[in-house]
């Protein structure tokens, strides 16, 4: 699998550039993902991002859009938890495009 | 997959899925994807239940460390199904007393069913996947 120099650190990306070894995941690695999506990330990115990642702690798998959208309005209520916000934030889709920042693999799910 | 949603034609028909866990969890793919299976289907808004019955029931043991066989553990997953809409989990009582197991060893709410509740619950269903 392809291979990328991020911040100095070589890591494994799949062939979507997916990060195949989650445990590798830092800040630098977000960042270098959110340019090759085109995502300028903001404090609001940050939030869905860390949200993600403690799904994906709790459930060892990154969520379909239809679960995240509905699992960030209960914990940060409906404002947020709903698909204009979420893809205005991540235009190309919220799971997908949150998920690679956040260094998780592409979501269970997501057709 | 919600835009998905608004393209609703009328054409929505809702079936009964049953996906049937036998297997344990390691030593073969089939526990986890099946899983991966059932979290797919949730997408399509129909009727899924789960059922754990022989060494399928273990797929849902609590306290599990996968460490030491260097694969990944995805019982928590099963925590996730709540959010997918997944809440019928069934399981067989008999399977359960076999392997000296209870309900307070699994890992999320189940239902635990007799054989001839498991056997009519089978016969309602449109669809039975086996895994």
């Amino acid at each position: 699998m392809p291979m990328v120099n991020i911040a100095g650190k070589e890591v494994e990306v799949d062939e979507e550039g997916y990060l195949v070894d989650l445990s590798q995941w830092n800040e630098d690695i977000a960042k270098y993902m959110a340019v090759e999506e085109k995502v300028d990330l903001t404090d609001s990115h940050w939030e869905v991002v860390n949200f993600l990642r403690e799904y994906y702690a709790e459930y060892q798998i990154a969520p379909a859009v239809r679960v995240l959208t509905k699992a960030i309005g209960k914990k940060l209520g409906p404002e947020k938890g709903n698909n204009k916000y979420l893809y205005e934030l991540f235009p190309y889709g919220p799971a997908k495009q949150a998920c690679k920042i956040a260094g998780l693999p592409k979501p269970t799910g997501c057709i | 997959m919600s835009d998905m949603d608004d393209m609703d034609d009328g054409s929505g028909v809702v079936k009964k899925f049953m996906f049937l866990n036998r297997k344990a969890p390691h030593g073969t793919v089939y526990a986890l994807e099946g899983l991966e299976v059932v979290l797919i289907t949730a997408a399509f808004d129909q009727d899924v239940s789960m059922v754990f019955t022989d060494d399928g029931v273990y797929q849902l043991m609590k306290g599990v460390d996968t460490k030491g066989i260097e694969v990944k553990d995805f019982s928590k997953t099963y925590r996730a199904l709540e959010g997918y809409d997944i809440e019928k989990l069934y399981v067989d009582q008999v399977s359960l007393d076999a392997r000296g197991l209870t309900e307070d060893d699994l890992i999320v709410d189940v239902t635990v069913l007799s054989v001839d509740e498991m056997a009519n619950l089978m016969a309602e269903q449109d669809v039975v996947i086996s895994f």
